[in-house]
This record gives structure tokens, C-alpha cells and sequence, in this order.
């Protein structure tokens, strides 16, 4: 089954604010259909994030409308232009980390933060976003140096010292220890906070719930859900499941009214002394609903 | 995000420049296996043969003396630095830089590739200068071989210096899409430099070689290179030890002009930003 999204209305409004607009994105490699139709609105000043399994089609989406690779079909306009067709000036409002780096080993963060900016015509001040990522100690190091998590904050102040309106986060976080992660999602808040656009691919559910405004799923190249990560997949999806153990075994069982089932089931099931063996209601979590999502056929 | 009223003007193309000819010089002087295998390896050379064979110098055809095994040795040397600093480190790097991400990286910011090549441009320039200082200096000072002293000379040297290390680095920016990967670049590239030195006569006196192997050779830029120093650095009357019999200025521009065009018409198709793989 797939959602199509509807298209707001006052569509000219849309057009002169959304950072980003995709419609009917099409892509093939090959005889793989990459992409197929997927539409995408992204409004300035959200973190808006890109869920969906390995080869749903999340980097092509984003590559695309980094300029990176071309597309078949569809339209693209990201900050009011066609990433294939745009230029420096494009790029200069563009802050981009990708998902792998094993660049730059033999310059230090210092040296490639300041050069880097160079590169923009109003750069934030490198000294600055050297100490916002938490790197003020490691300035004079070589990037060969750095642990995997230093580098990936390097990664992201190289994206965004060039002052970018919108930022595109890949997997920014694989490899961090989970301290290193709620570091970096203060960075991200405070990115958000001074208006930067975010668009976040990520393998971590946990990780969107966290940062996103909203969310999209993509499966089989298409967009199968949007929404707050709260409302995503749906009423339906979130319904919570009550469990309980009999002599038959362990039932689980979704219901809107868990508390009257349970009251249910404490008249039912209790045992000798009142209490229900095994008994727990639990809400599904947004990566519940996200693998319903992306596997509709398995029952959860 | 408000206040920008004004959209502030992109850097200049020069500006641009200079900061990666910054990153990029510093990055190859960083790099030991560079500085060993590219800026040091000619003198390396320069200085095991002519220990090894100082003492038998070359004599001239019809009795016009004799020339020292140091200053034959010379101009083949300054030929192969030239080529290495070119065509090896810029196929080499830049494949390792298309692999790593950098390429991709820049290519994500508003830098102009026409800054990024002036950066590489600058980074083969200092380089070479250096390079040629040292194998000067220590053919000079070591060995005692006399450098030219007529204008005439140094002009040569300068051209043809300028016209083969632009020949070497197009190429070489053609040739970084040859290696599969960022790892088996030096293994692809180094081969083909070190054949190209056997058979371009910089490590033996150009009339040892089979003639079909010199021709071969001769196909090639290292060849001609080596031949217009030779007409630098040798008495004119060593010019009766090449295969022509003389210093073939017009021709050698020629052959080097050739391989300048031809290896820009194909660096600049063949040039990618990313691997192969991806996308």
C-alpha cells in the first residue's frame, strides 16, 4: 500500500518558501527502479528526516537534491532551484556531509576548517564552529589522528561553515557512543535554532524522534508515510498492545481501550493473588511503527 | 538567516586557488611516501650512479673530449623528476582523492574546479622547482658538473621544462581514472613511469638501447624531455651521441605540444568527481 501526499494547498506560497520540493522523482539503475514518483516538501527552518531500509532509495533521494547525481524524472527545486542545473551561488547556501569520509589525513582540523570556509562568501568564523562541534582541543591535530566521532564532527563543521541555509546530515551519527550522539543532537537543536534547514537521512529511530520535526518513510522508492515522528504510520499503528500469560500461554492483544481491558482481565486472568502473571501494556515506539511500515506484510 | 538583505559576492577564482594550493602543498610535503618516492627519488638516483660510475666518463664521438658521468647523468634525471612530480603524484593523488571523497567533498561546496586544478597546479610548480634545485645543487656542488652559463641554454631549459611538466600533469589528471581503486593507484602508475624510464634512455646512454625499444620510448614525452636537457646540460658536440645526431628543438616542442593537447582533451572528459561505484 502507498501514501501518496497531498499537495498543500496555495501551492505558489509553498513554492516561494519550501526549502525543499520534490515531485513524481523518478530513478533507475539498471533494470532497479530506484526511485518511483516520490514527492517531498521540506520547509525551511525543520529538521526533517529520511527513514526507510537499506536501497529504499534515501541516498539517491538526497544526492539528487544535492546535485549530485541526475534523475530520469520529476521535479526537483531545492532552495528555489534545480540542483542539475545549479551553480556556485547554489552551493554557497548548501552545507552537504556525506555518509563516508576517509579524506584529508594529512592537513589538521584547524587547516582544513579555515580553508574550507574560504571557499564560502559568508562564512561562519572557523574558530567558532571549531569550538561548537567540540573539537577547540584538537585544532592543531591531524585529521588522521581523530577518533571516528571526532571526524564526523569535523564532518560537520566543514558542512556547515560555509553558513548553510539548508544542511544535509547522512548518517551523521553511525559509530558514536551514545554520549557522542546526545552531544550532537545539541548541535543539531542549535543548528535548527538558528533557522538552518535540516534534512537527516538515519539508520536510528531513536535519532529522529529526537531531532525531527517531521519525518518521512521511504520503501521501494516511494514516500509511505509523513508526519511528526508522534503521528507517523497513523492512529492505527500506534495502538497499544496489552500482553498477559494464562495456562494457554502468552496472548498479546492491540486495543484502544487498554484500561478497560485490563480492569478485563483482572476479573479473568488474576491469579491467587490478584495479579494478572505477565501482564504489560506497551505503546509502539517509532521504530515499531517503522518497521510495521517497511515490512507491511509481517503482523506486529 | 533574515539579515543577509545583500547576497554577499562568491569568492574569486584566484582566492579560491591559493587557499588549496596552501592545502595542497602542505598535504604532499606531509605525505613521506610522496616527498621519498617523487621529490627525493631523482637525486637519490643522481647520486647512486654517479658513486657508482663517477669515475668512467662518456667520451665524445671524433675526439671532442670527453663528458663526466654526473653531468650525462643530469639531464635524464631532472627529465624523470619532472615527470614524477607531474604525470606520477597528480595520476596518483588524485585517484586516492576520487576514491577517499575528497573530490566528492569539494564538489559539495562552491569551490570552482578551476581553483582545485590551480591548486594542483601550483602544488606540481613548487615541486619541480624544488626538485630541480636540489638535483642542480648537488650535481654542482657534489659532482662538479658545470651548469650552462648562455642565455641561450637556460631559455631551452625553460621551455621545455614548462611545456613536459604541463604535458605530465594533464596526463596525469587522464590517467588518475585508470586505477580501480584509491589503494592500487601507486602500484598502477609506478610501473608505467619505471618502464617509460628504461626505455627513454634517462638511466643509460640513449644509443645503448635496441633501436625498436628507443622508438617506442620515443612515442612518449619522458623521451623528449630528457632529450632537451640533454641539449642543455651536454656540449653540443654530445649531440653526435644522439640517435639523430642532433638536438631536434622543433620536433621535441612538437611531441611535447601533442601530449599537452591530447592529455587535456582526455583528462577533461574522462574527469570524474566520484568512484565509479558510486552513482
Amino acid at each position: 500500500m502507498t501514501t501518496t501526499i497531498p499537495v498543500p494547498a496555495g501551492t505558489r506560497a509553498a513554492e516561494s518558501t519550501a526549502a525543499v520540493r520534490v515531485r513524481g522523482l523518478r530513478k533507475r539503475y539498471g533494470t532497479h527502479q530506484a526511485l518511483d514518483g516520490l514527492d517531498l516538501d521540506i520547509e525551511r527552518g525543520e529538521v526533517f528526516a529520511i527513514l526507510g531500509p537499506n536501497g529504499a532509495g534515501k541516498t539517491t533521494t538526497v544526492e539528487i537534491l544535492e546535485g549530485f547525481r541526475s534523475r530520469d524524472g520529476g521535479q526537483v527545486r531545492v532552495l528555489g532551484e534545480d540542483p542539475a542545473l545549479a551553480g556556485r551561488a547554489w552551493r554557497a547556501r548548501l552545507g552537504v556531509v556525506l555518509q563516508d569520509s576517509r579524506d584529508l589525513s594529512e592537513v589538521t582540523v584547524g587547516e582544513i576548517v579555515r580553508a574550507t570556509a574560504a571557499y564560502y562568501p559568508a562564512p561562519r568564523d572557523p574558530h567558532e564552529v571549531i569550538d561548537a562541534v567540540g573539537l577547540a582541543a584538537k585544532a592543531r591535530t591531524r585529521v588522521r589522528a581523530l577518533s571516528g566521532g571526532q571526524r564526523r564532527r569535523l564532518d560537520v563543521a566543514l558542512g556547515i561553515v560555509g553558513r548553510p541555509e539548508l544542511l544535509f546530515l547522512d548518517e551523521p551519527t553511525t559509530g558514536f557512543d551514545p554520549e557522542a550522539r546526545h552531544q550532537f543532537w545539541d548541535l543539531v537543536r542549535s543548528l535548527r535554532d538558528g533557522g538552518t534547514t535540516i534534512v537527516l537521512t538515519t539508520h536510528y529511530l531513536d535519532e529522529a524522534a529526537a531531532l525531527a520535526d517531521r519525518a518521512a518513510v521511504v520503501r521501494d522508492g516511494k514516500v509511505v508515510a509523513l508526519g511528526t515522528p508522534e503521528t507517523l504510520g497513523g492512529e492505527a499503528a500506534r495502538t497499544p498492545v496489552v500482553r498477559w500469560t494464562d495456562s494457554r500461554g502468552t496472548h498479546a492483544e492491540r486495543t484502544t481501550e487498554p484500561t478497560a481491558m485490563v480492569a478485563r482481565l483482572m476479573a479473568t486472568a488474576a491469579g491467587p493473588d490478584g495479579e494478572v502473571p505477565g501482564l504489560s501494556v506497551t505503546r509502539p515506539s517509532l521504530e515499531d511503527v517503522y518497521l510495521g511500515l517497511i515490512n507491511p506484510e509481517e503482523k506486529r | 538567516m533574515t539579515t543577509l538583505a545583500v547576497t554577499p559576492r562568491l569568492p574569486a577564482v584566484l582566492s579560491v586557488a591559493r587557499v588549496r594550493a596552501g592545502i595542497e602543498v602542505r598535504q604532499f610535503l606531509r605525505e613521506r611516501d610522496a616527498v621519498v618516492f617523487v621529490l627525493i627519488y631523482p637525486v637519490m638516483m643522481l647520486v647512486i650512479f654517479a658513486t657508482v660510475f663517477g669515475k668512467s666518463p662518456i667520451a665524445l664521438p671524433g675526439g671532442a673530449g670527453t663528458v663526466g658521468f654526473a653531468q650525462y647523468f643530469l639531464p635524464g634525471m631532472i627529465a624523470t623528476g619532472a615527470v614524477l612530480s607531474s604525470f606520477q603524484s597528480l595520476a596518483v593523488t588524485i585517484a586516492v582523492e576520487r576514491d577517499d571523497g575528497t573530490l566528492k567533498r569539494l564538489r559539495a561546496t562552491p569551490a570552482p574546479a578551476a581553483a582545485y586544478f590551480l591548486g594542483k597546479v601550483a602544488q606540481v610548480v613548487t615541486v619541480t622547482v624544488t626538485q630541480i634545485v636540489l638535483l642542480l645543487a648537488v650535481a654542482h656542488f657534489v659532482y662538479d658538473v658545470a651548469l650552462p652559463t648562455s642565455a641561450d641554454r637556460w631559455a631551452t631549459f625553460a621551455w621545455v621544462l614548462l611545456l613536459g611538466t604541463a604535458a605530465g600533469a594533464v596526463c596525469g589528471v587522464g590517467f588518475s581514472s585508470v586505477p580501480r581503486s584509491g589503494r592500487s593507484a601507486a602500484a598502477v602508475v609506478t610501473p608505467v613511469v619505471l618502464v617509460l624510464q628504461f626505455i627513454s634512455g634517462v638511466f643509460f646512454q640513449v644509443d645503448q638501447l635496441p633501436s625498436w625499444l628507443r622508438q617506442v620510448g620515443e612515442v612518449f614525452p619522458l623521451a623528449w624531455l630528457a632529450h632537451g636537457m640533454r641539449s642543455v646540460f651536454l656540449p653540443d658536440d654530445a649531440r653526435a651521441l644522439e640517435p639523430s645526431g642532433s638536438w631536434q628543438h622543433g620536433l621535441t616542442a612538437v611531441v611535447l605540444g601533442a601530449w599537452l593537447v591530447a592529455g587535456l582533451v582526455l583528462g577533461l572528459r574522462t574527469f570524474r568527481w566520484r568512484r565509479r561505484d558510486d552513482g
